[in-house]
């Protein structure tokens, strides 16, 4: 219950920031009949009446995680954003082999199995995507070889 | 005899032999990833089409490479529902209520070949009705335009939402998501900046592949940490593969009623290879002489959801290549590929790239024979790779997903973008708001924009306009039918429950 209505409160906000932010968007002077901000305000419209629905007759709750869940996945996202962040700086074999083998982890946790997959993913996907399949990536930070 | 030299056509560009390799390869990569359960046609595919256009395919070789993998991942599907009673993707749900109770008793050998010639017979008969009926509905197409156009959205979102969610709210709420985020960068008509908040990154729109690939493949990996991986040994005997040939006899009258319920579910738009194989078996417990037996190992149980998730995935193709409107979430997964090839769909496709369209159905033909030879006598070597474990599975999944990305557009930004959108994609599943409309609404959001403002020129802003042709009338009929009568007829149809397993082992 209160997952739905938590859901449905946020989208009205973001609906309604999304109307603000659509009241300000510029018309140049070769402007058609309904103009830029008019479909951003019917589907602000749309997720606003879905959201009173939401909070007005909230499905039953689905299971949500504990706090340990909560903390496995908020790590996981942690890790990805830092993949996202330093497979450029880094090169791909380095944060592949640390990340994936952290990924192997949380699902198994055993160190020593963890560490073999994520040291075969990160030299074997490198191997698939840039030896065989020709892909742009470089495989350790620049500078080093 | 048009469609007899089209398909000369087709032939010669895809009998080649690299487009010939790039088939085989694709049918067995696709096979793979409708095995593994948590993958499907639909994530799988989105992993595949930033990779496959970084490797620089041209557009023919990159469509056969990636068809094949969407025929093959559904017959991939059955793979993992008989031996694992675990689906291997949405649509083979209905081929674990007799084909794991078969594997039970023995009889898991005799259930693939069933079940992939029976995969086969739908697949083909459909991939033959494409051949047949896109041309038709194409020049219907022609009669379509901005109203009739806009129209047909709404008909997409209305009945994809009715009938793939549980809430309608929260389905028109997920559309309405896509469509908001389709609307962030440049407004085509006007050349001003929407949404992006002097961001630059945001100034060309999102793009819908780092949408697909973060809801349908990140969102998986979250959900796979949260559920702990759960793996499933296979639990039943798997002796030498021999061909049923009573069985297959006796089958026939339910591949072919399963063949026919799942073309037509494929071409509604908005139904799709799950609804398909859904229908069929419930069509054919209902008619079955051996209906008794259902859910305890009948062959027809096994023999018609296969046939009918296969003849969806090829009905399914018909709109989208006709229309440019997908009706299930893998369709818009390769309208998103369509799109990314300069592609596209829609009735002037026929008219002014035949090669692009026959060469598809040629090597859709080809495909379904590599299919059947891969999944009926080879099948033992995809029962070697289901054993993989999750925990090297998963981490594999996310770095091919961001390698992907990566590889298309080099920036950070959207490898984060497409971080949140997975973020997303869990937070919707908790919640049982439906993902696929949020991707076709990235996916339509701007045509469908464009085509209402269209429209408002052609009328002069008369509101009106949008209903006054008997094309669009019907459209907007079906699209209030589509989203209005599932509420009711959900009651009545319920899905049967997933026969228990006993060997769920903690890994």
């Amino acid at each position: 219950m209160a997952a739905d209505r938590i859901f449905g409160a946020v989208m009205i906000v973001l609906a309604l920031g999304y109307v603000l932010s659509a009241m300000n968007i510029q018309t140049s002077f070769m402007s058609d009949p309904v103009g830029p901000r008019l479909f951003p305000y019917l589907v602000a419209g749309v997720v606003t009446l879905c959201s009173l629905i939401m909070i007005l007759r909230p499905d039953p709750n689905a299971e949500w995680p504990g706090p340990m869940m909560v903390l496995k996945i908020g790590t996981a996202l942690l890790l990805l954003v830092g993949y996202a962040l330093l497979i450029r700086p880094l090169g791909f074999i380095i944060p592949t082999v640390v990340v994936s083998a952290a990924l192997s982890y949380m699902i198994s946790p055993r160190p020593v199995p963890a560490a073999l997959a994520g040291l075969g993913l990160g030299v074997g996907l490198f191997v698939l995507f840039k030896v065989i399949l020709g892909l742009g990536l470089v495989a350790f930070p620049r500078g080093w070889f | 005899m048009d469609i007899l030299s089209n398909l000369a056509l087709g032939f010669s560009i895809a009998l080649s032999p690299w487009t010939l390799m790039l088939a085989l390869i694709g049918c067995f990569v696709g096979t793979i990833i409708g095995a593994l359960p948590g993958l499907g046609p639909s994530n799988g595919v989105a992993l595949l089409i930033p990779i496959s256009f970084s490797m620089g395919l041209d557009a023919i070789s990159a469509l056969v490479l990636l068809t094949s993998v969407y025929y093959g991942a559904m017959y991939g599907g059955r793979i993992s529902s008989i031996l694992l009673n675990i689906p291997g993707d949405e649509p083979a749900m209905m081929t674990t209520l007799d084909g794991y109770p078969m594997a039970k008793q023995g009889r898991a050998g005799d259930a693939l070949v069933i079940s992939g010639v029976a995969s086969f017979y739908g697949a083909l008969l459909a991939t033959i009705g494409l051949m047949f009926l896109a041309p038709m509905l194409s020049r219907v197409a022609f009669q379509f335009g901005p109203a009739e156009y806009f129209a047909l959205y709404m008909l997409a979102f209305c009945t994809l939402g009715g009938v793939g969610s549980n809430n309608q709210a929260k389905a028109a709420m997920a559309a309405a998501i896509g469509l908001g985020i389709a609307m962030i960068g440049l407004d085509k008509t006007t050349g001003m900046p929407r949404f992006t908040f002097g961001e630059l990154h945001l100034m060309d729109g999102i793009d819908f592949l780092v949408a697909i690939v973060g809801l349908f493949a990140v969102a998986e990996v979250f959900h796979f940490i949260e559920s702990h991986g759960k793996n499933s040994a296979i639990g039943v005997k798997l002796g030498k593969i021999t061909i049923p040939w009573r069985d297959l006899k006796t089958t026939q009258g339910a591949m072919a009623r399963g063949t026919g319920i799942g073309f037509v579910a494929g071409i509604l738009p908005g139904a799709g290879a799950s609804l398909g194989s859904f229908l069929a078996y419930m069509a054919e417990k209902s008619v079955s002489k051996n209906r008794a037996n259902f859910g305890k190992g009948a062959p027809e149980g096994v023999a018609a959801p296969e046939a009918g998730n296969n003849a969806a995935a090829g009905g399914a193709l018909i709109p989208m290549l006709t229309l440019g409107v997908p009706g299930s979430g893998t369709t818009a997964v390769l309208l998103a590929l369509l799109l990314t090839l300069n592609i596209t769909p829609g009735p002037l496709l026929f008219t002014e790239q035949p090669d692009v369209v026959w060469s598809l159905i040629a090597a859709l033909l080809i495909a379904n024979v590599m299919l059947l030879i891969l999944n009926v006598p080879m099948v033992k070597v995809f029962v070697k790779i289901l054993s993989v474990p999750s925990w090297v599975l998963l981490p594999g999944v996310t770095m091919v997903a961001f390698v992907g990305i990566y590889s298309l557009t080099g920036s950070s930004f959207d490898m984060m973008l497409m971080v949140a959108f997975g973020l997303l994609g869990w937070i919707c599943r908790k919640l049982d708001i439906p993902t696929v409309p949020i991707i076709l609404g990235i996916l339509l959001g701007n045509a469908m924009e464009d085509n209402l403002r269209r429209a408002m020129v052609l009328s002069n802003g008369d509101w009106t306009y949008l209903f006054q042709s008997g094309i669009s009338i019907g459209l907007w009929t079906a699209a209030v039918l589509g989203f209005v009568a599932p509420m009711f007829l959900r009651r009545v149809l319920k899905k049967p429950p997933i026969p228990a397993t006993e060997s769920y082992d903690r890994d």
